[in-house]
């Protein structure tokens, strides 16, 4: 009897969505939010500006 | 021992430290409010070009500290006490390290005083830009420097609360919508900060002499990282306050969680990249970063603001339904309390922020229609359409609503406050549109004379340009009048309003906590998981008026898009 009981309420703990984990978890959100225009603003464009050839 | 206070109107708790930060900070954004809508008519009345006030040198520093006053410290001052609000009273969690917030407020307010300082010198008037070589004096870039330090601060200690209240179990499940939109305001305002170091670091150090040398694209690139992105804490912040005063004023709740929150990790994800649409006229860069960064990127943080615009008003409809309101498709929403100045605030910024500001920041995103209005007043157009009627405004109704619930003092002249935000939305709503049509006829932006005065090669603009910036500067002394009313209203209601709480003095309005009596030890109850939406599950549409109102938009945006994609081809002269 208790086994069927506990059995439900730990296959809700276990069935928490890969997204719902990402979400309850600001750190890592903070991390993402900070990488992607890191990366896709920042550096893609620094690149592309100290890559100009200097005038002669 | 942590202390809380439970309002007797509301039943939120505020932990004494938070409650003293959350108020000395919207103190100290309403005073930046106040110099800044002072400046704001200074240059509305200037480039009215009938008025044309000030002189030149007058202009370009108003302008300076119109623009700085506004969009930074204005800003974010409010959006510090917001995420106190948002982290402590929401969370019912005493604030981590209490001491590290006043570090905050003081950093940001010797830095915001140093750099007016510097700016009212008259030396620095390089608009908020500050692009170099243009160099303003050190203290200008040391005191947005400070004030970004500050802001950093008040973000650590934001996450830091949200540890606390996870460590402390004061929350039962998820974090609440309204704090998870502030995650999302913290974490922009992180690469904001960031974007800002990187640059005014060595800018500073240029301005004394140390670095001899700043490239100017490089400059532009990274300083729009800071620049742009600190309008993207506004969106993320004022959604937030739109979730907040659903809640409070209709009792509605989202009407689905997981759609909004997804809404959220849009902006995360995409939100800051639109600084790029500052340089899509620029030669440095490709237009596949351009492209990336704007026209894909961007829009599906548009996407994002979309659903939010969506579900606000939705969540609404379906709270208002349920309360008996469902004849026809808008009796939900002509049953408003729009007499209340917490409702009408938030939703007139709601119409505005999507119908204004949405629509033309589309227009500014894409590369070939933003050759149009490229530098035009249309961009200060769209962004008081963000900014003035879109955050600005949210961030009023909220104010109404925590004056008596923070500040422990009944508003004064209710009667003006219940007409305040339309008289400062149409006035500022007037001064957007006709901006709009001015920047479309290719009136610049930040420019002292219309005229062209005394220049080598002259241009003479439509008539008509010049009867648009005369409306739009009509409607801007409007809003500035609405603005006056708001401080008005309450400034007033912090010193003479009647007070709730015998103990709620003069000082209490500024940050002193109440009598120690107002205060217990004892911790607030768990805050409980938030329940399911119910009654979201029917065969027919919940919100139908909502859906209507989004095609509206939708139709609207494609009316105008088209226009604007005609006007391009009328400019080519190809048809």
């Amino acid at each position: 009897m208790k086994e069927t009981s506990d059995k439900p309420e730990k296959d809700q703990e276990e069935k928490i969505p890969a997204m719902q984990t990402l979400i309850d978890n600001p750190f890592l959100l903070l991390f993402i939010g900070v990488a992607m225009p890191t990366v896709f603003y920042l550096i893609w464009g620094i690149m592309e500006i100290v890559t100009i050839p200097v005038a002669p | 021992m942590a202390q809380f206070r439970t309002c007797p109107d509301t039943g939120l708790y505020f932990h004494k430290s938070a409650e003293s930060l959350i108020k000395a900070n919207a103190v100290a954004a309403a005073v930046a409010l106040l110099v800044a809508g002072v400046l704001g008519l200074l240059v509305v009345l200037t480039r009215w070009q009938a008025v044309h006030l000030l002189p030149a040198d007058q202009f370009y520093m108003a302008l300076t500290a119109h623009g700085i006053d506004a969009l930074i410290f204005w800003i974010i001052f409010f959006e510090m006490a917001v995420l106190y609000v948002a982290s402590s009273v929401l969370l019912r969690s005493r604030l981590a390290t209490p001491f590290w917030g006043w570090v905050q407020f003081v950093l940001m307010l010797v830095g915001a005083i140093m750099t007016n300082w510097a700016i009212f010198q008259g030396n620095s008037s390089v608009m908020m830009t500050s692009y170099a070589p243009m160099q303003a004096a050190p203290h200008f870039y040391l005191g947005l420097i400070l004030f970004a330090v500050g802001a950093l601060i008040g973000c650590f200690v934001f996450f830091g609360t949200l540890v606390v209240a996870k460590q402390e179990k004061t929350y039962d499940g998820s974090i609440p919508l309204v704090t998870f939109g502030a995650v999302t305001a913290a974490i922009i305002a992180v690469f904001t900060i960031a974007s800002g170091a990187i640059i005014l670091v060595p800018t500073f150090f240029w301005s004394i002499g140390y670095i001899s040398h700043i490239d100017a694209e490089m400059y532009r690139i990274v300083w729009w990282g800071m620049g742009h992105s600190s309008q993207q804490i506004n969106v993320a912040a004022h959604v937030a306050i739109w979730y907040l005063i659903a809640g409070l004023v209709f009792g509605a709740r989202p009407m689905s969680e997981k759609v909004s929150r997804s809404a959220y990790l849009l902006y995360i994800l995409f939100l800051q990249l639109a600084c790029a649409h500052h340089i899509l006229v620029d030669p440095g860069v490709s237009a596949e970063w351009k492209v990336f960064n704007t026209s894909y990127a961007m829009y599906l943080a548009v996407l994002a603001s979309m659903i939010h615009g969506l579900t606000v008003p939705g969540s609404i409809e379906v709270a208002q339904r349920a309360k008996g309101f469902n004849n026809g498709l808008f009796e939900w929403l002509r049953k408003a309390p729009w007499d209340n100045p917490v409702f009408s605030s938030m939703f007139i910024s709601l119409v505005t922020f999507g119908f204004l500001g949405g629509i033309t920041g589309v227009v500014m995103g894409t590369e070939q229609i933003n050759l149009i209005i490229h530098n035009t007043i249309y961009v200060p157009a769209h962004f008081h359409a963000t900014v003035v009627t879109g955050t600005t405004m949210a961030f009023m109704g909220v104010t109404f609503f925590l004056i008596p619930v923070l500040f422990r003092r009944q508003m004064i002249l209710p009667g003006l406050a219940k007409l305040q935000p339309y008289i400062f939305g149409g006035g500022m709503t007037i001064l957007i549109l006709f901006m709009l049509g001015a920047g479309t006829l290719g009136v610049s932006r930040r420019h002292w004379d219309m005229d062209f005065t005394g220049a080598a090669l002259g241009f003479d603009y439509p008539g008509m340009a010049y009867t648009l910036m005369g409306i739009g500067a009509f409607g801007g002394v409007i809003g500035v009048v609405g603005g006056a009313a708001f401080l008005l209203i309450t400034v007033g209601s912090l010193l003479f309003g009647k007070k709730l709480e015998p103990s709620a003095g003069l000082l209490q309005s500024f940050g002193v906590p109440l009598a120690a009596s107002c205060y217990t030890d004892e911790r607030p109850a768990i805050l409980p998981r938030a329940a399911a939406a119910e009654g979201h599950h029917g065969s027919s549409f919940e919100a139908p008026g909502t859906f209507v109102l989004a095609l509206v938009l939708l139709v609207t945006f494609v009316v105008y898009y088209f226009i604007n994609w005609k006007y391009l081809a009328s400019v080519w002269q190809l048809s």
